[in-house]
C-alpha cells in the first residue's frame, strides 16, 4: 500500500486583515498517495493556492498539521524548510514567474544552484529538462522573447530539473489559450506517466482538471 | 551560471539608476579623500618632527622669548648632545599673502642639528660666511623662482623696517615629510639691527632646540631644563618636538575637528543612497525573491545576491571615485598653493587615503544591504509571490 506523500490533518488556515479573520481552510484533511496524479478544483478565492503554498511551507497553517515527502512541513524551520523544499518540491506558477534576466536555460539551471553539481553536470540536466519540454532550440532566448506556452513549459522544466518528489502546478494553463493549454497538460501526464511524478496541480479550468488521475471538488474551506 | 550572473544580471536591469548611485558615491569618495589629504598634510609636520629634539620656550608664552645666556646652560646638562636656536622673523614679501615661514637662526648649529635639511658644503659655508644670507627650501624657491645670488626683499612684522637677504643655499628634504618652505636667515643680522631699534628685547631667543642622546632621555631632560631656570624671571618648557608641533597645529584642531566629522557625515550619504537604490531594487524584485525563496533559496543566498549587489555598485563608485580623486588633488593642491601660498605644503595623497575610502565605502555597502535584506527575510514567501508586478 501506497504511503501518502502530501497528507493534511485536519488544517485551519485563516488570514488576517487587521482585526477582521478571513477563514478560508476549515478542517481541511487531505491525503495524496505517492505517484497520484491530483486535480484540485475549486472557484476562484476558495483557497487553492492557500492549499500549495502550505504543501510546500510556503506558509503556515493557523491550526492542524502538514505532512509532505516525509516531514511535517508546519513544523520546521527556514532554513530546514528551504533545504527541504530544494530536495523535494517543484513548483509551476500560473504566471510562470520565470528571471526576467535569465536564459530560458539559466533559469532551468536556478535550482540546480543550491546542489553540488559541476558546471558541466548542471548543464547536462539543463539540456535534459529542456528536452523533455521539448524546448531544446529556446535555451538561449530570454523569457520576454517566448509564447505563454513556452514560458510555461520553461516553468515546468526548472520545476522537474532537480527530479523534486512532488510537483505542485497553481493553475498551470490559466494563462494560456487553449492549445497552448492542451500541450502543457499532455506534457504534465507525460510527466505522471513516463517519471511517475506525483503531481498536485489546482485550477477552475474543468478541461485541465480532466488530464488528472482523479478530480476533488473544493469550495468554501471543505471538499464537497 | 552563478549566482555572480544573477547579480551582474540585476545589476544592469536599471543602467541609469545604478550609474547615478555610483556617481554620488564616487562624489563622496572624491570629498572623502580630499578631505582626509587635506588633514593629513595638516599633521605632517608633526609626523615630521624628529624624536631625539626638544623644543625649550618660555613657560608662559611663546611670544616671550628667553635670554641667549640660556644656551651654555643647556649644553651642560646630562643627555644634550646639541643646542641651537631660533626666532619667528615673521616678515611679509611683497604684500600679506607672500607668508612663508621665516626663522632668524644660529647657522652652524641650526644646520647641525636639522639633518634633514640638507645643502650642499659649499652652500654651507656661503651661508657662514654672509651675514645677510639665507637659505630656502626648495619648495618655496620654485613656488617664487628663487635661485642662490637672487636678493629677497621682506618687510618686517615682529622686527619692523625693510630687510633684504641674499640666497646662499636651496635646501632640500631628506624625506617627503620635510617641510620644504621655510627660509632661515642669520640671527646675528637680525639681532644687530634690532640692537638700535629695540635694544630693551636685544639678545633674547624665540625658541631653543636642543638635541638629546636618545629618543628615551626626552622625559628627563626635559625636566633637567625646566629644573635649570625654575624660579629664573624666564621659567622654561621643554617638550618634544612633535609635541611642541602638535600644540601648533591643533591651535587650528577645531576646523580639522569639523573636517573629520565631515568626512563621517558624508559616508553616511553614501548609506542613505546605497541603502535607497537597494530598497527599491529589492522592492521592485519581491515577487522574483519570493520565487527563488520558493526553489529553494535559503536567506543566506538572498543574503548573498544583494550583498553582492552592493558591493558591487560601491565598487563601481570607489573606483570612479578614486579615478576621478587622483586629477582633482593635483587641482585642488595648485588651487590651495595658490590661494594659501605654502601653508599646506604636505599635499600629497597617499596610496593609503584611497584605500581607507574604498574600504570604508564597501563596509557602508554590507550595512547598507541590511535593510533591504532584513525586509525580505521577515516577508512571508506567500505574501511575496502574491506581490503584483
Ligand atoms: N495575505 C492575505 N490576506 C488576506 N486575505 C488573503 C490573503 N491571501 C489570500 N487571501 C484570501 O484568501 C482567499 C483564498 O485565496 P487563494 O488561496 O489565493 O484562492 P485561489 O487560489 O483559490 O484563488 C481569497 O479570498 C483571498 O482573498
Ligand atoms: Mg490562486
Amino acid at each position: 500500500m501506497n504511503q501518502p506523500v502530501v497528507e493534511f490533518q485536519r488544517v485551519f488556515k485563516s488570514y488576517f486583515r487587521g482585526e477582521q479573520e478571513i477563514p478560508v481552510l476549515k478542517d481541511f484533511c487531505l491525503s495524496v498517495p505517492q505517484g497520484q496524479f491530483l486535480a484540485i478544483m475549486g472557484p476562484s478565492g476558495s483557497g487553492k493556492t492557500t492549499i500549495l503554498n502550505l504543501v510546500a511551507g510556503l506558509d503556515r497553517p493557523t491550526q492542524g498539521t502538514i505532512h509532505a515527502a516525509g516531514i511535517a512541513v508546519s513544523q520546521q524551520g527556514e532554513a530546514d524548510l528551504a533545504r527541504w523544499r530544494a530536495r523535494h518540491i517543484g513548483f509551476v506558477f500560473q504566471f510562470y514567474n520565470l528571471i526576467p534576466v535569465l536564459t530560458a536555460a539559466e533559469n532551468v539551471e536556478l535550482p540546480l544552484l543550491l546542489s553540488k553539481l559541476a558546471r558541466r553536470e548542471r548543464f547536462k540536466h539543463v539540456q535534459a529538462a529542456l528536452g523533455l519540454v521539448g524546448l531544446s532550440d529556446r535555451i538561449q532566448h530570454y523569457p520576454r522573447q517566448l509564447s505563454g506556452g513556452q514560458e510555461q513549459r520553461v516553468g515546468i522544466a526548472r520545476a522537474i530539473v532537480s527530479d523534486p518528489t512532488i510537483l505542485l502546478a497553481d493553475e498551470p494553463t490559466g494563462n494560456l489559450d487553449r492549445s497552448a493549454a492542451q500541450a502543457i497538460m499532455a506534457l504534465l501526464t507525460r510527466l505522471h506517466q513516463e517519471l511517475n511524478k506525483t503531481i498536485l496541480m489546482v485550477t477552475h479550468d474543468p478541461q485541465a482538471a480532466d488530464y488528472a488521475q482523479e478530480i476533488l471538488h473544493f469550495d468554501k474551506g471543505k471538499v464537497d | 551560471m552563478t549566482l555572480g550572473t544573477l547579480i551582474v544580471r540585476n545589476l544592469r536591469r536599471h543602467t541609469f539608476r545604478v550609474t547615478l548611485t555610483a556617481f554620488g558615491i564616487a562624489t563622496v569618495i572624491l570629498a572623502f579623500n580630499l578631505i582626509v589629504t587635506t588633514v593629513r598634510a595638516w599633521y605632517a609636520g608633526v609626523e615630521a618632527s624628529v624624536p631625539n629634539r626638544l623644543i625649550s620656550r618660555h613657560a608662559a608664552s611663546l611670544s616671550i622669548h628667553l635670554p641667549l645666556a640660556y644656551r651654555d646652560r643647556i649644553a651642560t646638562l646630562d643627555g644634550v648632545t646639541g643646542v641651537t636656536y631660533a626666532n619667528w622673523f615673521g616678515g611679509v614679501y611683497r604684500d600679506a599673502k607672500g607668508f612663508f615661514p621665516q626663522f632668524a637662526v644660529e647657522p652652524a648649529s641650526f644646520l647641525d642639528l636639522h639633518a634633514e635639511l640638507s645643502v650642499t658644503e659649499e652652500e654651507r659655508q656661503a651661508f657662514l660666511s654672509d651675514r645677510r644670507g639665507c637659505v630656502i627650501g626648495h619648495r618655496l624657491a620654485a613656488l617664487y623662482g628663487w635661485k642662490v645670488g637672487d636678493v629677497i626683499a621682506l618687510k618686517g612684522t615682529i622686527y619692523p623696517g625693510d630687510w633684504e637677504f641674499v640666497v646662499r643655499g636651496v635646501y632640500r628634504g631628506a624625506d617627503a615629510a620635510t617641510d620644504e618652505t621655510w627660509m632661515l636667515l642669520r640671527w646675528d643680522y637680525m639681532n644687530e639691527r634690532r640692537q638700535q631699534i629695540d635694544p630693551d628685547r636685544a639678545g633674547t631667543v624665540g625658541w631653543y632646540v636642543i638635541r638629546i642622546a636618545d629618543p628615551s632621555l626626552a622625559g628627563s631632560v626635559s625636566r633637567s631644563v625646566d629644573a635649570e631656570f625654575a624660579n629664573s624671571t624666564a621659567e622654561t618648557r621643554t617638550e618634544t618636538e612633535q609635541a611642541f608641533q602638535a600644540g601648533f597645529v591643533a591651535m587650528s584642531g577645531a576646523i580639522i575637528g569639523a573636517l573629520k566629522l565631515l568626512a563621517i557625515v558624508l559616508n553616511g550619504v553614501t548609506l542613505l543612497v546605497l541603502a535607497n537604490t537597494l530598497v527599491m531594487a529589492v522592492r521592485e524584485r519581491t515577487k522574483e525573491l519570493a520565487v527563488l525563496r520558493t526553489l529553494g533559496f535559503r536567506p543566506r543566498h538572498l543574503t548573498a545576491l544583494v550583498t553582492g549587489e552592493a558591493l558591487l555598485i560601491a565598487g563601481l563608485g570607489s573606483a570612479l571615485g578614486i579615478a576621478i580623486t587622483i586629477p582633482a588633488t593635483y587641482i585642488f593642491g595648485a588651487l590651495v598653493a595658490a590661494k594659501l601660498g605654502n601653508f599646506f605644503q604636505h599635499l600629497t595623497l597617499y596610496s593609503s587615503t584611497l584605500l581607507l575610502s574604498a574600504s570604508v565605502t564597501l563596509c557602508i555597502a554590507v550595512c547598507a544591504a541590511a535593510f533591504p535584506i532584513m525586509t525580505i527575510l521577515r516577508d512571508k514567501i506567500a505574501e511575496g509571490l502574491r506581490h503584483a508586478g
